[in-house]
Formats: C-alpha cells, sequence, structure tokens
C-alpha cells in the first residue's frame, strides 16, 4: 500500500478549495506569440508600398493587389519557418478566406456610402409633400417632390400584403399542420417560386390583366405582380416558424378534445403569432424595392392618384427609375434621393423583422 | 519511442508498480511515465466542472477513468489531448505532462500533440467520404506526413486494431459499410497510423453491441503492449477488464474530482474511499 | 414464436391455426369544422402550385404564334427586329444572342461571386472570432435587402467607372486572350460590369446557403479530424467540403439562376446588342430579361406577344436551374 500512494497522486486526494487557480486559456495566443504576426504585417505593408512605388503598378488597386499577394507570401514564410508546411497551409488557406470575406464587405460598404453621399444632399422636407405634375423634370432639386411615388409604393405594398398573407400562411399550414400527401411537391414548388425572375412577374400580370381581361394600367395590377414575389418569402418563413413550435403544445390542445380547427386558431397560431408577423415584414421588404415588375404594371406617374384601381401610378422604384432615365444631371440626383427614402424605407421593415424575428428567440 | 532514455528514467516506479498489480500484468514495455496531469482545472464559463486533477498514466498501461455521469471524465481526457479548447466559452488551469513537456506551453505546435496523443471517440466515426484504406491513412494526409511504406503501414494499423482479416479484401470500399463495431476498430486503425505515444478513448464501446464490445476490449489489451491508453467508460465490467489503475471520478453537485486512482484490482476489492465502494458495488450510479 | 405456427400447420391431427387478427383500421370521422378547415387550408397551399402554373400557361399561350411562326430560330436566331411598315422590315424574333449572353454575365457573375461568398461562407463558420460573426452576418443580410435598382445605379455610377479601369489593364497585359482583346476603346456598359454587378448581388444567397450546409456538418466528424492533428485548413479540406460540396454547388446554382432572372440591375450596366461576341469587355452583351424591359414600352402587339414568348423561355430555364439547386441543396441537408 505504502509504495502504491508514493507513485499515485501525490496531490491531496479532496483538493483543497480554497487554492482554487484562475482559469486561463492557453490556447490563445499571448501578445508576445503574435509578434511575429504583427512584424509580418508591417512588413507587408512596407514592401507593398516599396514595390507600388518603383513599379507599374499604380493607385490603390495596384497597391492592394500587391499587398496580398505579398502578405500571402509573409504569412507562409512565418509559418513555415516557425512550423512547417503543414503550417504554411493553413496560413496561406486563413490569408485567402479573411481577403475574400474582407472583398464581400467592401461593396455594401460602398453602396451605403454612395447613397447617403449621393442621395442626402437632395432631401428636404419638402419632397416628401409635394409630386412633380407640375415640375419640369429639369428644374431644380428644390422643386417637385416623391409624395406620389412615396404613396403608389405604400399602396403597391400594402394591396400585395394584404394577398399575400393569406395565401402564404394558408401555404404554411398546409406544410405543417395539416400535412397532406402534396406537402412535400408543395415546399418544392414554393422554393422554386421563390427563384421566379420578377420581370416574369410582371409579363405574367401584363398577359392577365392587360391582355386577356382587357385592363389598364393600376396600381392593383402592380401589386398583385409584387404578391406573387412575396407570396413564397412568406410561406417559407411562416412554415419555419410554425416548424419551432413544440408538438405536445398541438397535443396538447387536441388532447382537450379541441378540434384541430381550434388548436391551430387558439393555440398554434398566437404562439407563433410574432414570427408570422415577422414572416410577412420580410416578405413587404423583399418586394418594396422590386421595380421591374411595375415598369410592366402601374404605367407610371407624375401626380398623385388616390385610386388604387384605376389609372397610372408611380412607385419609389418607378420613380428612381424614370428619373435615372432621364439621363440628366438633375434626374440622376433625383433618382440617388428617392434611392436614399427607398433604403431607408426598406431598411425600417427589415429592422423591425430582425428585431420581431430575435425577440422570439 | 524514447524507450531507452525512459527506461532509465523510471525503471524503479515500473518494476514497483509491476509488482502491486502483478496479478493484472501491467505494461510489459517499459516506457516509464507516459503522460501526466497536474493539478488540471476546467471551467465552462463560469462554471467550474474539474478541479484538481494529478493524475500520471503510465507509459505501457490502460488506465480506466470511471465515475457516474457528469463527473467531468469526458471533459479531463479532452484535456489531455487539446481538445478541450474548441468549446468556446472552455478554460482550465494546471499542466498535462508529456515525456515530461507541457501540452499546454507557450508556441507548441498543437496538432503536433494531437498527432503524439491520439483519441477514439464514443460514436464510431470515420469518414465517409473515404475509403476503408482512406480512412486509416487519413491521419497522414490531414497531417500532411510523406511515409513510403503506406501500405504495410495500413496493414500494420488494420491488423493492430483487430480489423485486418475483415476488411482485407475490400479496401477501397467505403468505411459507412461497415457495422458498428468495425467502424469502431477502422477509428482505432485510423488512430494508430499517425503513431501516437498515447492513445485516450471516450466511451468507445457504449454505441456498441457485446459482441464487438469484447473485440475491441480484446484490441485494447493488445495495443498496450506499445502505447499507452486512457479510457473513460462507464461499464465497470470493462473497466475491470482491460485496465490496469482505474480513476473514479465523482461531483457532488460541484466541480468533478479524482476520488482515488490506485491498481484496478484494489479499486474494485479493496478501494480506500467509501465513496469509491459505494460505486463500484453499484449502490450508487 | 417463429416455430410454434408452422409445426401446427404441418400437424394435421391439430388443424387451428393460430388466428392472425386483421389489424384494425383506425377510421376518424373528422368533424366538419375539420374538414372546412383542411380544405381551406389545403386549397390555400396549392396556391402556389396553381400560380405557377397559370404562369407558364398564359406565357406559353400569349407567345404561342411566335413559337409557331419562329420555331427553333426563336432559340437560335440572334435577331430581333418588329415588323413595319415605314421601314419595310418583316418580323423575326431570335433570342439567341439574348440567351447567350444572358449565360455570359451569369458565369462572369459566378466565377467572381462564388469564392468570395464561399470565402465569407468559411470565414463566418471556421475562422470569424465570435464578436465579428453577427455584424457581418447583419451585413450580408442587409446586402440581400438592398433592392437590385440600388445595384443597377450602383453599378452604373460607382463600379463601372472603376470596372472600364481594370479591364484597360487586364486587356493591356492579357490583350491576346481573344475574350480580353478589344476591337476599340469601347469598355461601356460591357459584359464584364454586368457580372460584377451580378456577382455582388448572388453573394448573400450563395453565403447563406454554403453557411447553413456548413453548420450542419457533424461535429464528430470535425473532431475526428483534429485529434488527428489537423490544421483548420486541412479539416475543412477532408471534412467540410466533401460534406458541404453539394449544398455549396446547390447554393451557386440558385445563385445563378437569381443572375439568370435579373433585371433592371443589368439593364442599367449593360448594353444589348443582337449579335454574339467573345470580348466580355466589349460594350455588347444581352440579357433576355433585359431586353423584355427593354422593348417592352414601345413594343406593338406582335412584338409583345415575342416577348412574352422570351418571358416564357427565361420562367423555364429558371424554374430548371431552380428545381435542380433546391433538389441538390434538399439532398444535401438529408445525407448522413
Amino acid at each position: 500500500m505504502s509504495t502504491l500512494t508514493d507513485n499515485m497522486p501525490k496531490e491531496p486526494l479532496v483538493p483543497n478549495k480554497l487554492s482554487t487557480p484562475k482559469p486561463i486559456k492557453p490556447w490563445k495566443a499571448t501578445p508576445k506569440q503574435l509578434l511575429p504576426d504583427f512584424l509580418g504585417a508591417i512588413v507587408a505593408v512596407v514592401t507593398s508600398l516599396v514595390v507600388v512605388a518603383f513599379s507599374p503598378m499604380a493607385g490603390i488597386l495596384g497597391f492592394i493587389l500587391t499587398f496580398i499577394v505579398i502578405s500571402i507570401i509573409t504569412a507562409a514564410s512565418i509559418s513555415g519557418i516557425r512550423q512547417d508546411r503543414k503550417a504554411a497551409a493553413n496560413s496561406v488557406s486563413t490569408m485567402v478566406i479573411y481577403f475574400l470575406a474582407a472583398f464581400v464587405l467592401l461593396p455594401v460598404v460602398s453602396i451605403i456610402f454612395e447613397i447617403i453621399r449621393k442621395g442626402a444632399p437632395g432631401l428636404s422636407f419638402g419632397i416628401f409633400f409635394d409630386d412633380m405634375s407640375v415640375t419640369a423634370s429639369d428644374a431644380p432639386l428644390s422643386e417637385g417632390g416623391l409624395l406620389h411615388a412615396l404613396v403608389g409604393s405604400l399602396y403597391v405594398v400594402v394591396l400585395a400584403t394584404i394577398v399575400s398573407i393569406p395565401i402564404g400562411i394558408l401555404t404554411a399550414l398546409y406544410l405543417t399542420e395539416v400535412k397532406g400527401r402534396a406537402a412535400g411537391t408543395v415546399r418544392f414548388f414554393v422554393q422554386a417560386m421563390s427563384g421566379v425572375p420578377s420581370i416574369v412577374a410582371g409579363l405574367f400580370i401584363y398577359a392577365v390583366w392587360m391582355i386577356s381581361l382587357g385592363g389598364t394600367y393600376t396600381t392593383a395590377a402592380g401589386s398583385l405582380a409584387l404578391a406573387i414575389l412575396m407570396i413564397p418569402t412568406v410561406a417559407r418563413t411562416a412554415e419555419e416558424v410554425l416548424k419551432l413550435i413544440p408538438t405536445d403544445l398541438r397535443e396538447a390542445g387536441l388532447a382537450l378534445g379541441a378540434t384541430q380547427w381550434k388548436t391551430v386558431a387558439l393555440v398554434v397560431i398566437p404562439a407563433a403569432r410574432s414570427g408570422l408577423i415577422t414572416a410577412v415584414i420580410l416578405g413587404t421588404a423583399r418586394v418594396a424595392g422590386e421595380t421591374a415588375p411595375l415598369l410592366l404594371t402601374i404605367g407610371g406617374n407624375d401626380a398623385m392618384n388616390w385610386n388604387p384601381l384605376s389609372g397610372n401610378n408611380s412607385a419609389l422604384p418607378f420613380y428612381v427609375w424614370k428619373n435615372f432615365g432621364l439621363g440628366t444631371e438633375t434626374g440622376a440626383d433625383r433618382a440617388w434621393t428617392g434611392i436614399f427614402v427607398l433604403m431607408v424605407v426598406v431598411m425600417i421593415f427589415f429592422s423591425i423583422a430582425r428585431v420581431l424575428g430575435n425577440k422570439k428567440g | 519511442m524514447n524507450n531507452e532514455r525512459e527506461n532509465e528514467m523510471s525503471e524503479t516506479k515500473t518494476n514497483s508498480l509491476a509488482s502491486i498489480a502483478a496479478a493484472r500484468t501491467p505494461g510489459t514495455t517499459a516506457m516509464g511515465v507516459g503522460l501526466e496531469a497536474r493539478s488540471v482545472h476546467a471551467w465552462f464559463g463560469q462554471k467550474h466542472v474539474l478541479s484538481d486533477i494529478s493524475l500520471d498514466f503510465y507509459a505501457g498501461t490502460v488506465t480506466a477513468l470511471i465515475g457516474p455521469s457528469g463527473c467531468g471524465k469526458s471533459t479531463f481526457i479532452r484535456i489531455l489531448n487539446r481538445m478541450h479548447e474548441f468549446i468556446p466559452s472552455a478554460a482550465m488551469a494546471g499542466e498535462v505532462l508529456l515525456d515530461g513537456k507541457d501540452v499546454y506551453r507557450a508556441g507548441v505546435d498543437v496538432t503536433k500533440i494531437r498527432l503524439g496523443i491520439g483519441m477514439v471517440f464514443q460514436k464510431p466515426n470515420p469518414f465517409p467520404s473515404m475509403t476503408i484504406k482512406e480512412n486509416v491513412l487519413s491521419g497522414l494526409k490531414l497531417a500532411q506526413i510523406k511515409i513510403n511504406n503506406a501500405d504495410e503501414l495500413l496493414e500494420d494499423c488494420l491488423v493492430r486494431a483487430g480489423l485486418w482479416s475483415e476488411v482485407k479484401d475490400r479496401l477501397d470500399q467505403y468505411g459507412g459499410t461497415l457495422s458498428g463495431g468495425q467502424q469502431q476498430r477502422l477509428c482505432i486503425a485510423r488512430s494508430l497510423a499517425v503513431k501516437p505515444q498515447v492513445l485516450l478513448m471516450d466511451e468507445p464501446c457504449s454505441a456498441l453491441d457485446p459482441g464487438s464490445t469484447l473485440r475491441i476490449e480484446e484490441t485494447i489489451r493488445d495495443l498496450s503492449k506499445t502505447m499507452t491508453i486512457v479510457i473513460v467508460t462507464h461499464n465497470m465490467q470493462q473497466a475491470a477488464r482491460v485496465s490496469d489503475y482505474t480513476g473514479f471520478f465523482l461531483s457532488d453537485g460541484g466541480p468533478g474530482e479524482l476520488v482515488e486512482a490506485a491498481p484496478t484490482s484494489h479499486i474494485f476489492s479493496n478501494p480506500k474511499d467509501k465513496r469509491t465502494e459505494d460505486y463500484v458495488t453499484g449502490r450508487f450510479g | 414464436m417463429h416455430d410454434q405456427p408452422v409445426s401446427i400447420l404441418e400437424n394435421p391431427v391439430n388443424p387451428v391455426p393460430t388466428k392472425v387478427p386483421e389489424p384494425r383500421e383506425i377510421t376518424t370521422e373528422p368533424r366538419l369544422s375539420d374538414r372546412v378547415f383542411r380544405t381551406v387550408v389545403s386549397s390555400g397551399g396549392f396556391i402556389s402550385l396553381v400560380v405557377l402554373g397559370l404562369i407558364s400557361l398564359f406565357l406559353l399561350y400569349e407567345g404561342l404564334n411566335i413559337f409557331r411562326s419562329e420555331g427553333l430560330s426563336f432559340i437560335t436566331s440572334f435577331e430581333w427586329v418588329a415588323e413595319s411598315i415605314e421601314n419595310g422590315t418583316e418580323a423575326s424574333y431570335g433570342i439567341g444572342a439574348m440567351l447567350y449572353g444572358t449565360l455570359v454575365i451569369g458565369f462572369i457573375g459566378l466565377f467572381f461571386g462564388f469564392p468570395l461568398a464561399l470565402g465569407a461562407a468559411l470565414f463566418l463558420s471556421y475562422y470569424a472570432p465570435e464578436w465579428l460573426k453577427k455584424p457581418m452576418v447583419l451585413v450580408i443580410d442587409i446586402m440581400a435587402a438592398i433592392p437590385s435598382i440600388v445595384f443597377g445605379l450602383w453599378g452604373y455610377f460607382v463600379l463601372m467607372p472603376q470596372a472600364e479601369e481594370w479591364a484597360r489593364l487586364i486587356n493591356k497585359y492579357l490583350g491576346f486572350i481573344p475574350i480580353f482583346s478589344m476591337p476599340g476603346d469601347f469598355y461601356t456598359r460591357s459584359p464584364f460590369i454586368a457580372g460584377l454587378v451580378l456577382a455582388v448581388m448572388i453573394i448573400p444567397i450563395i453565403t447563406s446557403i454554403s453557411r447553413e450546409v456548413f453548420a450542419q456538418t457533424p461535429l464528430d466528424r470535425i473532431q475526428a479530424a483534429y485529434a488527428l492533428g489537423a490544421t483548420r485548413w486541412s479539416m475543412i479540406r477532408a471534412v467540410v467540403i466533401p460534406y458541404g460540396k453539394g449544398g455549396v454547388i446547390g447554393g451557386a446554382m440558385l445563385g445563378l439562376g437569381r443572375a439568370i432572372g435579373e433585371t433592371v440591375a443589368v439593364y442599367t450596366v449593360l448594353n444589348l446588342v443582337y449579335d454574339i461576341r467573345p470580348e466580355i469587355f466589349l460594350s455588347a452583351g444581352g440579357s433576355v430579361a433585359s431586353l423584355i424591359v427593354n422593348k417592352f414600352g414601345e413594343a406593338t402587339p406582335p412584338e409583345l406577344k415575342a416577348l412574352m414568348a422570351a418571358g416564357f423561355v427565361l420562367f423555364i430555364v429558371t424554374l430548371a436551374v431552380n428545381f435542380l439547386a433546391n433538389a441538390i441543396i434538399n439532398r444535401t441537408a438529408r445525407q448522413g
């Protein structure tokens, strides 16, 4: 026994709780260990600057390209020398992936920067209270406004939402509650429907509304085209939400003797409410900026049109399109201001959906 | 691996242990102390899950870690080969010495540590996109090790894992075509291919049927002639069958602790601690 | 258990076979309210199918005459001429050049967008520090929410001047390769620029699909690779890529589907020319969707029919690409 205790754990078996050490994460690199990487980064920047200065490569583009190449080489050599070939390959891939990820962010940053830079100067209170009915297209930005487009957008989006809410949510209920024999097929087609090009939705409504039914350009026609694009978004998001509702909740309802209809109406849907609202708002965010289908269906208008069932109307994307199409400088400025307003609207929808979506967990 | 050096270093220690646990015939290859845990603690976020574990794993022996669920056995062996750090909230304290050098020392190449200390998991997890042959040699590919005698190594590993006779005619089939027990032995063969000094096994038989379990236990006994093995198990009979030493872990709601560690026969026949006795006699757990 | 009935049957002295009961059929007669509920929900569920069916029917019906008169040359011919009495031209509708152009810009978009999206997805799944993940996912989600007209104007005013310079540089050094050659200095509104805009537009969908697939990679395989001494990169190559390959390809195809159907963004940065040109930097390209917007405004009734026919082709092509993509993604999601 005595020899055993000599060889077995030397510490007391019951640890002294008073002397618990501090938790550490020894796998995290210390500043000292990061030093070579840091020096490597400096070397890469300096070398790139030198190479760019003494070679035909010029400008920011030249610097970026040189920097990428040099930093990858530097990273590979540092880990190659410190460790081995395996580590070098790992460093190269890490650098490449970091650069790819950074380049993904670049366009978004650029787009938002440009929208603010080019769109903000045209903003004024006036544009929200005036339309373009009496303003010449080359008039200064202080004249006229986009109220008609804003109202038109509101109309098409609200009408499209009214049409697509029942269809989208019924589809989701079919997939999660009724679970009919065709559920797989329906799901597959809904997935496919979300890939329908927006221009095709516009053409379809044109073929039905204008050609077959002999109708004219109206707000309602535009909203139907948008509804086609909105249904799959609402249906798919709502399905995800309903899937998260635990089965026991449904069984609890059924076990109490409620019909399926009552269970769904009084238990499932209330439980999923905020998620379903998120689904709808995501759908509106998706269609609020759609341009192509509106070009074929609402006709465009420079004046207010409060009647959704008759007469041409405008919408924010349409307003942007039209002013950009003028090819003039004021036209472009108005277009950018329109984009600014459009983006604010889309981002508001987007943020509401986010906040609601996060709240449900 | 470093037989000679360590032979000198700890001959006495191994001999004395061998005399105590003579009935169990511990590792016949004298390789000295293989792996040593020194005052190891573990945390997940603020939760202290493992407190002050010091335990030596003698080279060429099988050490079983037993204890009820949630006592930190798995966390402990994942600390030994630095798999612990994949959990974002994880933290630790203490040292793990392989050949006397801390595996957590600054600047160490963690991939080399894991090459030296292999691991077999609870659920057999061969790579489904690879054939049996590719699976066995996958460690070499992952660690970018070049060898000349791949076929020899392949056969050697499969023989040692006790799988060669069953798969030698279908090395180019996919790993998923094997039975659960065969898959687990394939995973053992895969770990052997990178020539680890230590093999950690985290409940390797818990997903297998009794027949496969016995085959794996035979394999473990055979392997212990050439390497150090640490096995976490819920099955006390298994611990009694395969191990030379046994460590008993327990958590009373707080962090897991090592209650007792001794040669297996002592733990099962003559435990020093009352709690160990209660556990091995099945009074709780 | 199993032997017993057999021996009984073999023994004529005791001919009474054990009687296996017929499984009882459990029938529930749903209450009226439930039958109404199920009918309403089911019919709602089928509306998507009906709409898809109606789209193809109406477009096909409207375009039928064109398909009849043009035949296969509607797909293969490059010429798009409306009937005009003043000019004395006879109608001839062919979207060959537009289809070709659509594929060209789609593949340029994938060429640039796919590696970026894959890199971003790998970064988010395996490289990004915790604090960076959420903001970056948010940025990519915002990117997905930006309307296409915004991409169009950004492409026209911001990207195009830059991209023209890049094209000039590439032409200067690699101009001997046919696709980079140029007959003159006409770099504006080229397939290259349209492709770049599409690349930005399809990044979000490819990134999010790839990320979803990567997130499903079995953890035990990842751990097995690390336990064998893998670096992050060798683990990704051995485990993540083989597992997620199908889903990533499916995501790329969904991106291609988006690119094919994109209208206004492409129209603003692409000069439509009814000809097939190999030079991707030349201000001459094609896109079926842009053709529709381009010609729609002043189309004569017969030309409108031709546009409907073009819309039908576009619809079928995107539907096929989407079907295939979703089938691949769903199969990947189900694999073990």
